[in-house]
C-alpha cells in the first residue's frame, strides 16, 4: 500500500541517519546516546557529534536486550549475558555452563539482572549474588516488578511471581497456553502477558482475577506503557491498540482505543516517557508519532524496504531513535 | 516473498539412520550451508556453529482444536536463527525417534512470525528396512512418520534380502502411496533427492496420483473397489506384488470429472477437518470449480488447510478434481459421499 499520508505533518526531514552496519533488533538510550543493538555480535553507539562506534558484545546472534538508565544487558547464542555501559565498557554477567542460548533478559532495580536459559530463570543482584528459579517449561518472558525485588516469569500455562531473596516458592498464576512477553503495569497492580495466540492475558494481582484482551490479527510482539501507566500500547494489528488501565478494574469490560490505521501491521510501539504520545513502527517501515488524546499523527519516517524493528525515546523525551530489519536506522531530535 | 528459508523435517524411528543422513548432509561438498536443529547433542560428528540443540516442547493452541499443536522451542530457535540470516541457506530439523511430525509441520502454518520467514520444504523419514515391519506393528510413532512423509529413505537395504525389501516397500505403500521412496545403504543418496523438495509448495502440487511399486508402469485406477477381503490382509496385485492394506492407517484417493461448487466444497472440507482432523494426517487436492478457469489446489495437516488458485487449466488437461487423505481409520464412505455431494 502506498503511503497515503501526504497531508500529514512530518518530521522525517529531521532524521539523522545512523549507519549501524547490520540489521537492528533493539535500541536504547544511555543518557543522550542512542545505542543500537544489532542482530549479530555488536552494539552501535551513535552520539550526536561523533562517528558511530561499534562495540562487540557476543560471539554470534544477540537474542535479547534490555536496559536501565546506565547500561544495556544483552543475551546471546554464545550463552553469555553481557552488560555494556555508556562508555562502551562491557562486563560479563554470566556464561551458561552448557552454552545454552540466552534468549530472555531483564534489567532490574539496583543493578540487578535477570536472564533465562531453557527452563531456568536466573537473577544476579547488584551485589553479585546469583539465584536460580526452576520453571515448568521454557521461559517465555521476564519482567521485574516496578516496586520491590520481584520477577515475573512467563511460561507455558501461566506465569510465576518470584521474590529472588525469599525462600518461599514462587506464586503461580495459571492460564492455559504459551505466555511469551510479560510486563507489569507501572503501578504494579496488573501483570500482562502476550500469548502464542493473538491475544493478551492479564491478572489483577491483588485477587488474581483474569483479563482477556483479544481481537488481534497477529501475535503481540511489542507492548509499552504510556506515561503514568494510563494506557498499554501494543502491536499485533494494522492499527495501534491501546488498552485503558486508568480505572480500578483496568481494561475489564472495556474496549481498546484503536488509532493510526495503516495498510500494514504495527511491528513495534514505544510510548513517550512524559506525554501521551506513542511511536508506532509498521511492517512497511513507516514510523508515526500518534497522540493518544485525539489520534493526531506526525510522520517520523516514511515507509521503506523493511519493517521497523526497534523504537526508543530518550529519558527526557527529546529524542527518538529507530532501527529497521534491513539496518536502516536514525535519530530524530524533537 | 520468495526469500523464505526452506526447512526440512527429518524424522525416523530410533536407530533408523537419521544421524547418518544428517552427517552426510553436513559433510558432503554441496556449497550449501545448513543450520541444524537437533534433539540430542553429541551425535553429530561435524563441528558446526549453527547446530542448535532443542528440547521438544509441544504447546497446545487455545483455538478449540485439540490437534492444533506447535513446537514452542522451534518458534524460539527459528526466531533466533533468523538474526543470523545470510549465514545459512536452509534449516534442517531433526526430531526425536518417537516424535510425531505434525506439531513441527503445524508450527510453520500456525505461527505468523515463523511462517513469514521460513517455509516447510518436506518431511523426510528414514526407515530401517530390517525393522520397519515390526515397528509398524508395535510403534504408532513409526507409522505416523511413514504416513506423514513426503520422502522416505528405506535404509539399511544391504541387511535384508530383495524379497524383504519388496515386502516392506509394499507395507509402506499400504500406508502412504504418495511419498517418494529411495532405497539406501548408510543413507547414501544424492542430496537433491532429500533437500529442496518444495513438497508443501502449492505451486508444486502437480499431480497426486498414488505411486505403485516399481516396474509397474501401466495405469492403475485406484478407484477400484476397496471393500476387498480384509481377512487375508493383502491381495495379490496384477504382477504378483503384494498390495497391503494397513488396517489402521490408510490413504483415500478420490477423483471426479464433475465440476465442483466452491460454495459446497469449502464448507464440506472445513467441516470434515474440524471433525475428523485429529485422524487426518495429510490432505491434498487439485480442484476444478464450475466456471472457474483456474486450478485450485489445497493441502492440509490435520485441521489446518492452505489453498489457493494455482494456474489456468491447460487445454489438453482433463478438468478433473482429485483429493487425497492420509489418515487413521478414515471414514471412507462418509468422505466419498460428502465429496460427491460437492458437485455443482
Amino acid at each position: 500500500m502506498s503511503d497515503v499520508r501526504t497531508d500529514t505533518a512530518s518530521v522525517a526531514d529531521r532524521i539523522r541517519p545512523v549507519s549501524t552496519g547490520g540489521p537492528v533488533v533493539a535500541v536504547h538510550f544511555l543518557g543522550a546516546i542512542p545505542v543500537f543493538v544489532l542482530g549479530e555480535e555488536a552494539l552501535a553507539f551513535a552520539p550526536r557529534d561523533a562517528a558511530v562506534r561499534t562495540v562487540s558484545v557476543h560471539g554470534g546472534a544477540i537474542l535479547a536486550a534490555a536496559a536501565d538508565a546506565s547500561r544495556i544487558v544483552t543475551g546471546g547464542d554464545d550463552g553469555k549475558v553481557i552488560a555494556t555501559d555508556a562508555a562502551g565498557t562491557t562486563t560479563a554477567i554470566a556464561t551458561d555452563a552448557k552454552r545454552r542460548w540466552i534468549d530472555r533478559v531483564a534489567a532490574g532495580p539496583d543493578g540487578a539482572v535477570a536472564w533465562a536459559a531453557g527452563k531456568q530463570a536466573f537473577v544476579r543482584t547488584g551485589k553479585g549474588e546469583q539465584r536460580v528459579c526452576e520453571v515448568p517449561s521454557s521461559v517465555g518472558g521476564l519482567a521485574f516488578a516496578p516496586k520491590g525485588f520481584r520477577l515475573a516469569i512467563a511460561h507455558y500455562n501461566g506465569a510465576l511471581l518470584w521474590f529472588p531473596n525469599a525462600q518461599a516458592a514462587p506464586e503461580r498464576l495459571e492460564w492455559k497456553g504459551s505466555h511469551l512477553g510479560v510486563t507489569f503495569s507501572p503501578d504494579g497492580r496488573f501483570l500482562v502477558t502476550a500469548m502464542q495466540e493473538p491475544t493478551l492475558h492479564g491478572w489483577r494481582l491483588v485477587d488474581s482475577k483474569h483479563m482477556r484482551m483479544s481481537g488481534y490479527a497477529a501475535k503481540v510482539r511489542s507492548m509499552s506503557w504510556s506515561a503514568g501507566g494510563k494506557w498499554l500500547a501494543t502491536s499485533g494489528s494494522d492499527q495501534l491498540i491501546l488498552w485503558p488501565f486508568q480505572a480500578k478494574d483496568g481494561p475489564m469490560g472495556k474496549s481498546p482505543q484503536l488509532l493510526a490505521p495503516a495498510g500494514h501491521k504495527v511491528a513495534i510501539v514505544a510510548c513517550h516517557p512524559k506525554q501521551d504520545v506513542v511511536g508506532v513502527g509498521y511492517e512497511d517501515g513507516l514510523l508515526l508519532l500518534v497522540r493518544i488524546d485525539d489520534g493526531a499523527e506526525i510522520i517520523a519516517k516514511r515507509a521503506g524496504t523493511a519493517a521497523v524493528a526497534a523504537v526508543a525515546w530518550s529519558a527526557d523525551g527529546s529524542m527518538l531513535a529507530f532501527g529497521c530489519e534491513d539496518g536502516e536506522a536514525g535519530v530524530i531530535e524533537l | 516473498m520468495t526469500d523464505k528459508i526452506p526447512v526440512t523435517v527429518l524424522t525416523g524411528y530410533l536407530g533408523a539412520g537419521k544421524t547418518t543422513l544428517l552427517n552426510r548432509i553436513l559433510s558432503e561438498p554441496h556449497g550449501q550451508k545448513y543450520a541444524v536443529i537437533v534433539n540430542e547433542f553429541g551425535e553429530i560428528g561435524i563441528d558446526n556453529e549453527l547446530v542448535v540443540g532443542a528440547d521438544e516442547e509441544i504447546f497446545e493452541m487455545n483455538n478449540g482444536c485439540i490437534c492444533c499443536t506447535v513446537r514452542g522451542d522451534l518458534i524460539r530457535i527459528i526466531d533466533g536463527l533468523m538474526r543470523r540470516k545470510g549465514k545459512f541457506d536452509a534449516i534442517i530439523v531433526e526430531t526425536t525417534g518417537l516424535a510425531d511430525p505434525a506439531p513441527v509441520a503445524q508450527t510453520f502454518f500456525v505461527d505468523d512470525a515463523v511462517g513469514q520467514k521460513a517455509k516447510l520444504d518436506a518431511v523426510v523419514t528414514v526407515a530401517d528396512a530390517k525393522w520397519l515391519k515390526d515397528r509398524l506393528r508395535d510403534a504408532p510413532e513409526a507409522k505416523n512418520q511413514i504416513a506423514f512423509a513426503d520422502v522416505i529413505l528405506l535404509n539399511k537395504t544391504d541387511l535384508v534380502s530383495d524379497g524383504d525389501i519388496r515386502e516392506v516397500e509394499a507395507r509402506i505403500r499400504g500406508i502412504n502411496p504418495y511419498a517418494k521412496i529411495h532405497k539406501t545403504e548408510r543413507c547414501a543418496i544424492p542430496l537433491p533427492e532429500v533437500l529442496g523438495r518444495n513438497a508443501f509448495d502449492l505451486d508444486r502440487i502437480l499431480d497426486i496420483e498414488p505411486e505403485f511399486l516399481g516396474g509397474d508402469d501401466h495405469h492403475h485406477d485406484h478407484d477400484h473397489d476397496h471393500r476387498h477381503d480384509h481377512d487375508g490382509h493383502h491381495h495379490h496385485h496384477h504382477d504378483g506384488l503384494k498390495h497391503y492394506h494397513d488396517e489402521e492407517m490408510q490413504s483415500l484417493w478420490i477423483k471426479t470429472d464433475k465440476p465442483l461448487d466452491p460454495d459446497k466444497f469449502f464448507p464440506w472440507v472445513q467441516d470434515l477437518v474440524a471433525k475428523d482432523g485429529p485422524n487426518i494426517l495429510r490432505s491434498k487436492g487439485i480442484l476444478a470449480f464450475k466456471d472457474d478457469p483456474d486450478r485450485f489446489v489445497f493441502q492440509g495437516v490435520h485441521m489446518i488447510l492452505d489453498g489457493d488458485h494455482q494456474r489456468p487449466w491447460k487445454d489438453d488437461e482433463p478438468r478433473e478434481s482429485r483429493i487425497v487423505f492420509i489418515g487413521r481409520n478414515l471414514p471412507e464412505e462418509k468422505i466419498r459421499e460428502g465429496f460427491a455431494g460437492c458437485a455443482a
